[in-house]
């Protein structure tokens, strides 16, 4: 706790000297982003490179006369010096808003409470770690990243709101790599994440992608582009939903005419009545403020039954639009996202799913046409070819071109009964929070093309 | 008195000579990479202000060898008592770990550097006012709205200046400076059901080092109107048709192109696995260089960091190694992998000066800088000229590529259709796909300095931790033959 304890212990101090150095009609909220992390990064079964990261981002938003500043600067640690830096940079502002014109959509920091949540954990120390990795896979091509250590958000403004979130917790996002009977490298994705490290988690997780490693020994089946019948895991849905996020689901990109659901939310199109998608903060992977503090419900349903319910809305775009906002981060992404499960048991997918192809992760996906939701993207990992319920064959890795309406509606056949936690693994700038809670689900048909 | 677009903010100095003297001891091998990047964001839209922000980040990496094996410890807070507990961490790490170590890491991959980079920029940031520039990127949201069918129009620029200090127990001592800017000049238009995107060369390309310069507002000015009128085009424009054909791409196309299916393969880490579990491995082989015909003889493909301007221009890498121009291929062959020394080391390879990290909390790895294609002997009017029936395309809007970077599939903002030699009608949601060999086996023609453009992209990710790092890629306007091209649909 000493780095949590430490580090918020200086935010208060440093937001107190910047609220005492306001002036009449100014407003400021400050924002901390917070990590203390190992990161050992594996090839070969061996350590490619390890770093320890200890980093502060202190974020000032100044606001006055209708206009905003925001600077962020990475924090010393040190009161003296950090305050010297955030005094001047708020001198800065002060010139800065004389000079800009009226921002007509900005929304004045408010005093919406307080709350302070932790999530204790117990992690490895890193010869603990090393030894563990290397007894447990010893048997394969290991590759994969761990990340682990405390994570803080903070943030506070001059009216009084004070909410902080910290956790400590770990993933280890790995490979294991093979070499099958064609000659061919295939591999295996897995991911052990969580707040308690725990050896016999570790083991099992180890353990199941071995046996799908097995599988993947066997020679390779080319197919070729066209039609098939395909089962997503997990993970495979939760890289399709990460697509409702570039755009998808926030009511400002529908309004500035960048949103691939637009014909969705204005009822031209549906999706499945199988499909419902929602916010649910309950699995507490991420904080419910965002950072201008406002707290979002505990659940918010988005999509429900194949038709919109909600739409995510900042208070910007909620002040620009005429409408209510509803604690959404400004890029109206989903933060926690959790789909609906079905009826599909986990012992028959295969059975269900008959003939056709196994996908565990997909890879690269992107827009191919946006207005009509169109993706591509490539099949990645422990994906099978499958024949009367009996996996045959690993296949090689195929491109596909597909519509969001027909994988999420006209071709969605099933859901399984069960979802997956998936912890966010991003760790661009630092180490991201939340996760998604995904189930499997089978889609009658999916068109490859290359 | 009128604010100008510099900032000034109050920092204490930090001198890593004097602190590499606090942490001498600690390991075999230490050093100090210290990095301050302050990214100015001015954005307006739709006639408004957007975004007034800037980050600053600040700190220092510290590299330690122990037992031939490197750790690093990032931390920013530069005290005497802040770096010797990173020190203290890296050596510690490095301990633990070097039984466990994939490679053997010396000082000699690590080799004295001395030295330094600066840019020169003709407007600096002090230069200019910021109410002034803020009217500039409000009027050029104007521009671009050249109809009620403009939905948005976006006017973006940031500035990004950075200070690199490297210092080494092995003597190198290396400072590079330099500022750079983005631009992007982009809307959107809707008419019914039907929404199309259309910018300045692409979201992301017009980027470089220099200063203001890069804002010639009276030529953005009637640029951002071309952009808002051909937005409209797009609405009324037909989908580019399916099937195998001719294709010409611009060089804010090429940028793409070469990025995904030649800068990334040829990452030596990539090829060493170290990208197996993340941005994936490469289907190039080690014994590929020398012996692979990559494509056509017509394709020149060089690694070039001495290139005046371009976005990842730099005298040293993040370990030290002197930037140097080098062939990557050569009249189609492949010569050269991407790879600093540690990874030549492993290899066994020559590779180039490109171990590089994102900030001060990042470690090297092995990245792009700036890679181009050399300019060939054909002009646009020729190229258009020798294509029957095929598809001019501009501008890049989607990209995507398997793990090994075979199969690729990419989309443009706007194209043209090909009729015995002449442009024709304006095409809406080009897209094509190819495998990365045989599409620049096409290679049918490459054209001349008068189509070269230099464009670059702040968004290249890779790395575990992940890393978002600038490159450059400059290019001419190619012709690729007989490529699967198609459109959009419902």
């Amino acid at each position: 706790m000493s780095f949590q304890r430490n580090t918020l212990r200086h935010f208060d101090t440093l937001s107190v000297a910047c609220f005492e150095s306001l002036a009449e009609g100014e407003q400021l909220t400050l924002n901390l982003a917070a990590e203390e992390q190992m990161y050992v990064r594996f090839n070969n079964s061996g350590v490619r490179q390890s770093t320890d990261v200890k980093q502060a981002r202190l974020s000032l938003r100044f606001q006055s006369v209708g206009r905003r500043i925001v600077y962020t600067f990475d924090s010393t640690g040190e009161d003296r010096q950090d305050a010297a830096t955030a005094l001047s940079l708020l001198t800065r502002a002060r010139d800065e808003v004389k000079h800009l014109p009226e921002d007509p959509f900005l929304i004045p920091p408010e005093n919406q409470g307080h709350s302070q949540l932790h999530h204790a954990g117990r992690l490895p120390q890193l010869e603990a770690l090393l030894g563990q990795v290397t007894k447990h896979t010893a048997s394969a091509d290991f590759t994969g990243l761990y990340a682990g250590g405390p994570q803080l958000r903070a943030i506070r403004n001059s009216e009084g709101l004070r909410h902080v979130f910290s956790t400590e917790s770990f993933f280890l996002d790995y490979s294991l790599f093979t070499v099958n009977g064609s000659g061919e490298n295939k591999a295996v994705k897995g991911l052990y994440a969580g707040t308690e490290w725990e050896v016999a988690g570790f083991e099992q997780s180890v353990r199941d992608s071995l046996k799908q490693l097995d599988l993947l020994k066997r020679d390779s089946r080319e197919l070729s582009p066209g039609h098939y019948r395909v089962f997503f895991a997990p993970a495979a849905v939760e890289a399709l939903l990460s697509l409702f996020s570039w755009g998808g689901v926030g009511y400002g990109a529908w309004k500035k005419g960048d949103s691939a659901l637009k014909h969705l939310i204005e009822g031209e199109r549906q999706l499945s009545p199988l499909f419902s998608l929602e916010e649910n903060f309950n699995a507490g992977l991420t904080p419910r403020f965002n950072s201008q503090g406002e707290i979002a419900p505990e659940r918010l349903s988005v999509i429900e039954h194949g038709v919109v319910r909600n739409l995510l809305i900042s208070s910007r775009t909620a002040r620009e639009y005429g409408v209510s906002g509803n604690g959404a981060e400004s890029g109206e992404g989903l933060r926690s996202p959790e789909m609906a499960t079905g009826e599909l048991d986990d012992a028959a997918i295969l059975a269900s799913l008959g003939t056709g192809i196994y996908i565990s992760n997909l890879h690269y996906l992107n827009w191919s046409d946006l207005v009509n939701a169109r993706i591509t993207g490539m099949t990645r990992y422990a994906c099978f070819w499958v024949e009367n319920g009996e996996i045959v064959s690993p296949i090689r890795d195929l491109r596909f071109d597909e519509s969001l309406y027909r994988v999420f509606g006209s071709e969605l056949e099933s859901i399984t009964k069960t979802a997956s936690v998936l912890m966010e693994t991003d760790t661009y700038s630092q180490r991201a929070l939340g996760g998604s809670t995904v189930p499997g689900m089978l889609v009658r048909e999916f068109r490859f093309t290359l | 008195m009128p604010v100008s677009l510099a900032l000034h903010p109050e920092f204490t100095r930090f001198d890593p000579l004097v602190a590499l003297n606090w942490i001498r001891g600690e390991a075999d091998w230490l050093a100090i990479r210290f990095v301050q990047e302050n990214t100015h964001r001015r954005t307006a839209r739709n006639g408004r202000p957007e975004q007034n922000s800037v980050g600053i980040e600040r700190g220092v990496m510290i590299e330690a060898l122990v037992d031939g094996h490197i750790a690093y410890a990032a931390t920013s807070n530069l005290s005497r008592a802040g770096l010797q507990q990173a020190a203290h961490r890296a050596a510690l790490n490095a301990r633990s770990a070097a039984h466990l170590k994939l490679f053997d890491s010396s000082p000699e991959q690590h080799p004295p550097a001395l030295g330094s980079y600066r840019i020169a920029s003709e407007i600096s940031l002090d230069s200019v006012g910021l109410a002034e520039f803020t009217d500039r990127l409000i009027e050029a949201t104007r521009r671009l709205k050249v109809s009620d069918k403009i939905v948005t129009a976006m006017a973006e620029a940031t500035f990004v200046e950075t200070w690199m200090s490297y210092v080494s127990s092995n003597g190198s001592d290396v400072t590079q400076h330099a500022l750079m800017t983005g631009q992007h000049f982009g809307a959107i238009a809707q008419d019914g059901s039907e929404t199309q995107h259309r910018s300045l060369n692409g979201p992301t390309a017009r980027c470089g080092q220099g200063g203001l310069e890069a804002f010639d507002w009276s030529g953005l000015m009637s640029e951002c109107e071309r952009v808002g009128n051909e937005a409209l085009a797009l609405l009324r424009a037909e989908n580019c048709p399916d099937g195998i054909m001719d294709l010409i791409l611009a060089p804010d196309q090429m940028l793409l192109q070469i990025h995904e299916s030649i800068g990334h393969p040829l990452e030596l880490d990539r090829i060493l696995g170290d990208e197996r579990n993340y941005a994936g491995w490469s289907f190039i082989r080690p014994d590929d260089f020398g012996r692979l015909q990559y494509g056509s003889p017509l394709m020149n493909v060089s690694f070039d960091p001495t290139r005046a301007g371009e976005f990842a221009s730099y005298a040293f890498d993040d370990g030290g190694a002197t930037a140097r121009r080098e062939w990557l291929i050569k009249d189609g062959m492949l010569l050269r992998g991407l790879g600093g020394l540690e990874s030549q080391a492993r290899l066994g390879l020559p590779g180039v000066a490109n171990f590089r990290s994102a900030s001060w909390n990042r470690a090297p790895i092995d990245r792009m800088g700036n890679i181009n294609l050399e300019p060939g002997a054909a002009g646009l009017d020729a190229m258009i000229g020798s294509v029957q029936r095929g598809i001019y395309m501009e501008a890049n809007r989607s990209w995507s590529i398997d793990d090994y970077r075979n199969k690729f599939q990419f989309g443009c903002e706007y194209a043209r259709l090909i009729e015995d030699g002449r442009l024709t009608r304006v095409l809406k949601n080009p897209n094509y796909r190819g495998v990365t060999v045989p599409f620049w086996h096409s290679l049918a023609a490459v054209g001349n300095a008068e189509t070269f453009r230099v464009f670059g992209t702040p968004y290249c990710g890779k790395g575990e931790p992940n890393q978002m790092i600038r490159v450059g890629h400059a290019s001419p306007a190619c012709l690729f033959r007989s490529v699967q091209v198609f459109g959009g649909e419902a």
